[in-house]
């Protein structure tokens, strides 16, 4: 077990080291030069544009840039945003609350409607109840999160003007206020995750119900209740847990189409404008972030499917 | 009892003074997050508009786009490249510190010498900068420049606290101090930037509002709603049918403001191999393209008609704008005739380079429907702006639909575009006339006479070579809320805090 947990471990580096090439790569194929976007109305003025290269080493040859960038990670130096000169680790720690709030509130709503929902339309399979899980699940993956998220603006701030139509509390700035500012845009968030929840526990549910252990179970005279909880759902969640926690990963790496609509100051806003912006040294240090964020939770992934299905343990 | 009875008593005044307080923040809409706040490092407009609140400028402009009074109380031209300026006296930055001639010197300098700074090119010329006493700053020029002043009544005429500006270095935008109505709380990227009203401002008696928080909200349909819901009591740059939304909402107002800029068709003339097309090459062939457009027809197609046709950069509000060079009318026969003259019978192909915004594509788009009925064949490429931009630089365009947010001296809208060293000539046109006369209307101090000037470089470079079709000016669509009284609109777009209360 501990070997194993090593071993994964010492995968994560590699796994970054792989990632930062392809981050600092990819940039370089992006059209549009950097410094014609700093240089804003003196864009024609050569000197002006040479002196930006200068200063931000564009002159010099990628190979020495990716060094110099990846030197000054390893030692905890992310650079500044070349838009605003402020240190990008700041930003990161800024903007990670916001988005960990936020994809908190969208899983534990995506959680609470899909995995129930799940459950109901598998052991009601073919019923009202089951057709009706399957739209909603249905509308929560196939309707555009922009959509839902104007709509709900429209709904909820314009007309009846109950929750603020954008921005971001913290939490501990004013707890209720932060709720408000983000139960929009997680419930617009959780309704995907709740669709893929829902369907995928069905699945597992739907095969489990199925195991020869089940009809055994049903056999010996057990009730239903403790067939279905006891027996089905924990063998079945299996799947479903790394799914979520994959689910997780996506969320924290920012909902760019959501975080936009409702102005929200996450990852996923963050790193959009520092696209446009062409701000390179945020939309590396963010897209590093992230990967970190998803490796590691998908190392979570793993050692939850261990403490669930004890059959892994061994291998 | 007594005691008692205090207490009760603070508590009242509390409750009354609470409220009030509460009601004089004015929170301000913004349709893009600001670049760094360091005048002296700072190039994006919406920036500008977070620095009305933050920095004196040495003069601003009125809504005629003269210079008024500010930080200083009165300039003199000893002659034609000496300026001497009058400092206001008992004037103290955010931090306490007084600002005097030195510190106007100091700030002038920094924007010259700072690494970076993007002021530089715009006081271009400036050889000297001496203090003449502690109230009298005197600059000296290279030659005769007639746009001088208009630069000293935006950032270039920002003056920071030495002080703070030392002590900070390049970071000093993080935390900017001025001398402006507000002092900086805090900034959130891409959240917020909340100034605090600066009880020692030289004009406090003119500032009602405790605090301003300017929201950087990128999307239409979003800023709209804030203001309908009333979590923000302004919004600036609205799209030109939210005015019609609003029309029935008795909490809203919209202010329908004629802007500085322009929007146009960038041709690309010489610069590189895509000039080597039949509108790069042929005057009458972009003649023939100008003759195509109805512009007012465009402008009622996608603006609903709000816009201001127009065939020159300089906007109506500016003395320097020739009431008498409009756009001619719509002619498909001439057209057609031009592009036979230039020896064309079958379709011109025509590539137009387009920012890839929903109203920016729609344009587009009639362009290339009317431009058909002349015989020419245009293809669209829409593209993200930042690519576009550097695809204009490059020469990689044939023909560039492209704004420019305007400056209040008609030199800013015309000598960077049409002089043949102009930093945004992305089109490279060239011609030694049109230079001599633009440089001439630079030095130019008389306003008839260098309206006489600019008005050759327009039949010079307009009427006759085409290097640039110009469409219209845009209107800024100000909203905001009827609690909201004393704004007044200019044509820079600035929202001016002076005079502003919540009602």
């Amino acid at each position: 077990m501990m070997g194993w947990l090593l071993r994964r471990l010492g995968q994560i580096l590699p796994t970054l080291l792989i990632l930062s090439f392809l981050i600092f790569g990819l940039q370089q194929l992006m059209p549009g030069d950097p410094a014609i976007i700093l240089a804003g109305e003196e864009r024609g003025d050569p000197q002006v544009l040479a002196q930006i290269r200068a200063e931000l080493r564009l002159d010099r040859p990628i190979w020495e840039q990716y060094l110099h960038w990846m030197g000054n990670v390893l030692a905890g130096d992310f650079g500044f945003s070349w838009r605003i000169r402020v240190p990008v680790s700041e930003l990161i720690l800024q903007k990670l609350p916001v988005t960990a709030q936020l994809a908190t509130m969208a899983f534990i709503i995506g959680v609470v409607i899909g995995v129930p929902a799940g459950i109901l339309s598998a052991t009601r399979r073919d019923t009202p109840a089951d057709w009706a899980a399957n739209g909603v699940a249905l509308f929560g993956i196939s309707t555009p999160n922009f959509w839902l998220g104007i709509m709900m603006i429209l709904l909820f701030s314009v007309h009846l003007g109950w929750l603020p139509p954008s921005g971001y509390v913290p939490l501990w700035e004013d707890p209720v206020q932060s709720l408000a500012t983000t139960i929009m845009p997680a419930f617009v968030l959780g309704t995907g995750v709740a669709g893929v929840l829902m369907r995928h526990t069905r699945a597992a549910m739907l095969t489990a119900l199925s195991q020869d252990y089940v009809r055994t179970a049903r056999a010996k005279g057990l009730p239903e209740r403790v067939v279905v909880n006891r027996h089905a759902l924990r063998n079945a969640l299996v799947p479903v847990v790394t799914l979520g926690t994959i689910e997780f990963g996506r969320l924290l790496a920012g909902a760019v189409l959501t975080e936009q609509i409702f102005t929200i100051p996450g990852f996923g806003k963050l790193v959009v404008d520092a696209v446009f912006n062409r701000d390179y040294p945020v939309v590396q240090g963010v897209v590093l972030a992230t990967a970190l964020i998803f490796v590691v939770l998908s190392l979570v992934a793993d050692i939850l499917y261990m403490l669930i299905n004890p059959r892994l343990r061994q291998a | 009892m007594i005691r008692k009875t205090i207490a009760a008593g603070l508590l009242a005044i509390g409750a009354l003074a609470a409220p009030q307080a509460e009601a004089q923040h004015l929170r301000i809409a913004l349709r893009e997050d600001p670049d760094i706040l360091d005048p002296t490092l700072s190039r994006t407009y919406v920036g500008r508009i977070v620095y009305m609140g933050l920095c004196d400028k040495l003069m601003d402009i009125n809504e005629r786009l003269e210079p008024i009074p500010q930080l200083a109380t009165a300039w003199r031209w000893a002659d034609p490249t000496t300026l001497d300026i009058t400092i206001r006296q008992g004037v103290r930055f955010h931090d306490g510190e007084v600002m005097d001639a030195e510190a106007v010197r100091y700030s002038l300098n920094r924007h010259l010498t700072m690494q970076g700074s993007f002021r530089r090119s715009e006081m271009g010329g400036v050889t000297a900068i001496e203090i003449v006493d502690p109230q009298t700053v005197r600059i000296r020029l290279d030659r005769p420049n007639a746009a001088f002043l208009a630069t000293l009544t935006d950032r270039a005429g920002m003056i920071v606290s030495p002080r703070a500006a030392e002590a900070a270095g390049r970071n000093f935008g993080t935390r900017p101090v001025c001398a402006g109505p507000m002092r900086f709380v805090e900034r959130v990227a891409q959240e917020r930037i909340v100034l605090d009203r600066f009880p020692e401002y030289w004009d406090a008696a003119r500032i009602h509002l405790s605090r301003v928080t300017y929201l950087p909200i990128p999307d239409n349909t979003v800023r709209l709603a804030n203001l309908q819901s009333g979590a923000v009591e302004f919004g600036e740059r609205m799209e030109p049918d939210d005015l019609r939304s609003i029309q029935r909402n008795r909490n809203l107002r919209g202010v329908p403001v004629d802007e500085l800029g322009y929007q146009g068709l960038t041709i690309n003339i010489g610069n590189g191999a895509r000039a080597n097309t039949p509108m790069g090459r042929d005057a009458r062939v972009r003649q023939a393209f100008e003759l195509s457009l109805d512009r007012a027809a465009i402008n009622q197609v996608v603006y609903e008609g709000m816009y201001t046709p127009t065939r020159q950069p300089v906007p109506p509000a500016s003395p320097f704008h020739l009431r008498d060079f409009q756009p001619e009318p719509r002619n498909v026969p001439r057209a057609r005739e031009l592009l036979r003259a230039a020896g064309h019978t079958g379709p011109v192909p025509v590539e137009l380079l387009v920012p890839n915004n929903p109203d920016l594509r729609q344009v587009g788009e009639v362009i290339q429907a009317m431009a058909r009925e002349s015989g020419f064949e245009v293809t669209i490429r829409a593209s993200e702006f930042a690519s576009a931009l550097q695809g204009a630089v490059r020469g990689e365009f044939e023909v560039f639909l492209l704004g420019w947010s305007g400056r209040t001296d008609p030199d800013g809208n015309i000598f960077a575009f049409t002089h043949s060293t102009g930093g945004q000539n992305d089109g490279r046109y060239s011609n030694p006339e049109v230079d001599r006369l633009l440089e001439q209307a630079r030095a130019e101090g008389d306003v008839e006479r260098r309206r006489a000037l600019y008005r050759q470089v327009a039949e010079i470079s307009l009427a006759q070579d085409r290097h640039r079709i110009y469409l219209w000016h845009r209107k800024n669509v100000m909203i905001h809320s009827t609690r909201l009284t004393g704004y007044q609109p200019n044509p820079d777009g600035m929202i001016r805090l002076q005079g502003m209360r919540l009602n």
